[in-house]
């Protein structure tokens, strides 16, 4: 007892902690911005597209960065939530958001579940790779499906997506999708953290760092992950949503690896397991992505560029950019309500 | 009954036979040393135990249940807890949370995700830590500790769920003389509740804490009974003398 008495002030607690300035930062910019932008709704365009894409990036950073799996298959999940809200469109004419979100949401859950299932619930361990090859065909396949499906536009995808609705009110791109998509974004975002920061985002870090310690102290390690997965997949099914809507089109690209690969580099590049890094890292690759598209001789080779850059950063940044100013430490964080001295 | 029955346990590895027909009983409250020259099968049959590799032949009953097939999370549940060989504590995650996630382990989903038991399971973690002399490096990150201190927040972490019977494949490798003293007190007082099988190169040290030894030699049981008895065995010494 006496020691516990004498429990040191637990770290953390003291020092600058720069991640949630980051955060309070981003979320004034990112309020702020479609105000500042008014006058150029291309740019508010972009921006609401930023915002979904981070939906997209942090469904990747749960996977990943959070709990270690490596999926190459989030945009199956981002463009079949997609295709669901555009054929329920086209179909029964009903878009009212109260309805076709939570199908998304629904959708994608299922659907990542199954695929979940199928890739974490073997007898067998999988491996690293095995479930990033088995995503990455799963994203491929479906790509492929969608190409030669007449019945959902096969290669020309689903265009003309009837417009979302509240109520009577329609929703078109512009400032209040934008906030539509921000809410969104924050309502996934603080479910997101408070999953990270909870005492089961405690057994998913230890499950990223060593399953099988884990399995040894008596957690069913492959049922977390495919638990974590199929919450990502329900995130991602909703982005592709309101993605769908917001563009007013759907085609097979939304759902193949190239998006999927676009996911894991937001991720990276902005700092996996910070869920604030994927949301810095989709900023900052489609703003680049956004200014450099009306340079001919850059556009042509950009992809080539995003490569190089998601290689270099694997190789020698692999904290992405909020490792240069946000120590381990407090990247580590701690888990579930902080007990008091003496507690 | 014994509380952990090992019978006629066969295991290879392609044209390896690492064990061949391991017979072996561990009495609950007991201290149970495996010993034997390097390749001999200690820790292949310590991974049976604990489920980290399936016997090709044989059976393992542990508290009157057949655990033979059963995964390391069954096993774990059942209430048998490994210590690795090589340590494996979460370096990224500091000790006190490495000790509050092997504590946690029978919680259910909600309570996990409402953080409802972390201010309950304090008191407890602490505990462990004090035990093991890591009460005031709580906060630092289980990668940051001494090696010896390491093996001793893991040896806490397979505590911490109270099992039943504790496996310890070479709890004090890389230790200093003195740690390993330190290690040997700090497992005494787990006796009252909890048996253990350990498997150990330092036969002083196993001398010290089990009152049953066990010895193998190319993947059979060449002796077993009491440290007395096996250290006045004929085979044994025979094994050692001309290995060594």
């Amino acid at each position: 007892m006496t020691a516990i008495l004498s429990l040191p002030a637990r770290r953390g607690a003291k020092g600058l902690r720069v991640l949630p300035i980051v955060e309070i930062a981003t979320l004034v910019v990112a309020i702020a911005a479609p105000f500042v932008l008014s006058d150029r709704i291309d740019l508010v365009t972009l921006a609401t597209n930023v915002l979904i894409l981070s939906m997209l990036a942090i469904s990747f950073d749960l996977c990943w960065g959070l709990s270690g799996i490596m999926s190459f298959g989030q945009a199956l999940f981002f463009g079949v939530g997609g295709y669901v809200i555009a054929l329920v469109g086209r179909d029964l004419g009903f878009s009212h958001i109260w309805g076709t979100l939570p199908l998304a949401l629904l959708t994608g859950f299922l659907l990542s579940a199954l695929l979940g299932a199928f890739l974490l619930l073997g007898r067998k361990t999988p491996t690293v790779i095995f479930v990033a090859l088995g995503t990455l065909t799963g994203s491929y396949a479906a790509e492929r499906l969608v190409s030669g499906w007449q019945y959902v536009g096969a290669g020309n995808g689903l265009s003309s997506i009837k417009l979302l609705q509240a109520g009577s009110y329609e929703f078109v791109e512009g400032t209040a999708f934008y906030f539509l998509a921000l809410a969104t974004l924050l309502v996934v975002y603080v479910a997101a953290r408070i999953l990270m920061r909870s005492q089961l985002g405690l057994v998913l870090a230890g499950m990223r760092q060593n399953e099988e310690r884990l399995a040894f102290v008596g957690y069913r390690v492959q049922l977390f992950k495919a638990l974590v997965f199929s919450v990502a997949g329900a995130i991602a099914g909703v982005a592709g949503a309101l993605y769908s809507y917001h563009q007013g089109f759907i085609g097979p690209g939304n759902m193949g690896p190239g998006l999927s690969t676009t996911a894991v580099l937001y991720c990276l590049f902005g700092g996996s397991g910070t869920l604030i890094g994927p949301i810095l890292g989709t900023i900052a690759v489609e703003v680049i992505t956004y200014a450099l598209a009306d340079i001919d001789a850059i556009k042509s080779i950009w992809p080539v560029v995003l490569g190089l850059v998601l290689l270099g950063v694997v190789m020698f940044q692999p904290k992405g950019i909020l490792g240069f100013f946000v120590s381990d430490r407090e990247r580590i964080g701690s888990y579930g309500e902080r007990p008091q001295r003496g507690a | 009954m014994a509380l952990l029955e090992v019978r006629n346990v066969g295991k290879s590895f392609g044209t390896l036979r690492a064990l061949d027909g391991i017979d072996i009983a561990v009495q609950a409250g007991t201290f149970h040393g495996l010993i034997g020259p390097n390749g001999s099968g200690k820790s292949t049959l310590l991974k049976a135990i604990a489920g980290a590799h399936f016997p090709n032949s044989g059976s393992i009953t542990f508290d009157g249940r057949d655990i033979t097939t059963a995964t390391p999370y069954e096993r774990a549940r059942a209430g048998l807890s490994l210590k690795f060989q090589i340590t494996a504590v979460l370096p990224e995650l500091s000790a006190y949370d490495n000790v509050l996630l092997a504590l946690q382990s029978d919680q259910s989903l909600w309570s996990l995700l409402s953080s409802r038991t972390r201010r309950r399971l304090n008191g407890e973690v602490m505990t462990a830590l004090e035990r093991f002399r890591l009460a005031d490096r709580a906060d630092d990150l289980a990668g940051e500790l001494s090696h010896g201190q390491q093996q001793w927040l893991e040896i806490a972490m397979a505590l911490a769920p109270r099992p039943k019977l504790l496996l310890l494949d070479e709890p004090t490798g890389g230790m200093s003389p003195e740690e390993r003293r330190v290690t040997g007190e700090l497992l005494q007082p787990i006796r009252s509740h909890c048996a253990l099988v350990i498997v150990e190169h330092d036969l002083d040290f196993i001398k010290d804490i089990c009152d049953h030894l066990t010895v193998l030699d190319q993947g059979k049981v060449l002796d077993d009974g009491t440290v007395a008895e096996i250290e006045r065995s004929t085979r044994v010494q025979e094994v050692y003398t001309s290995r060594v």
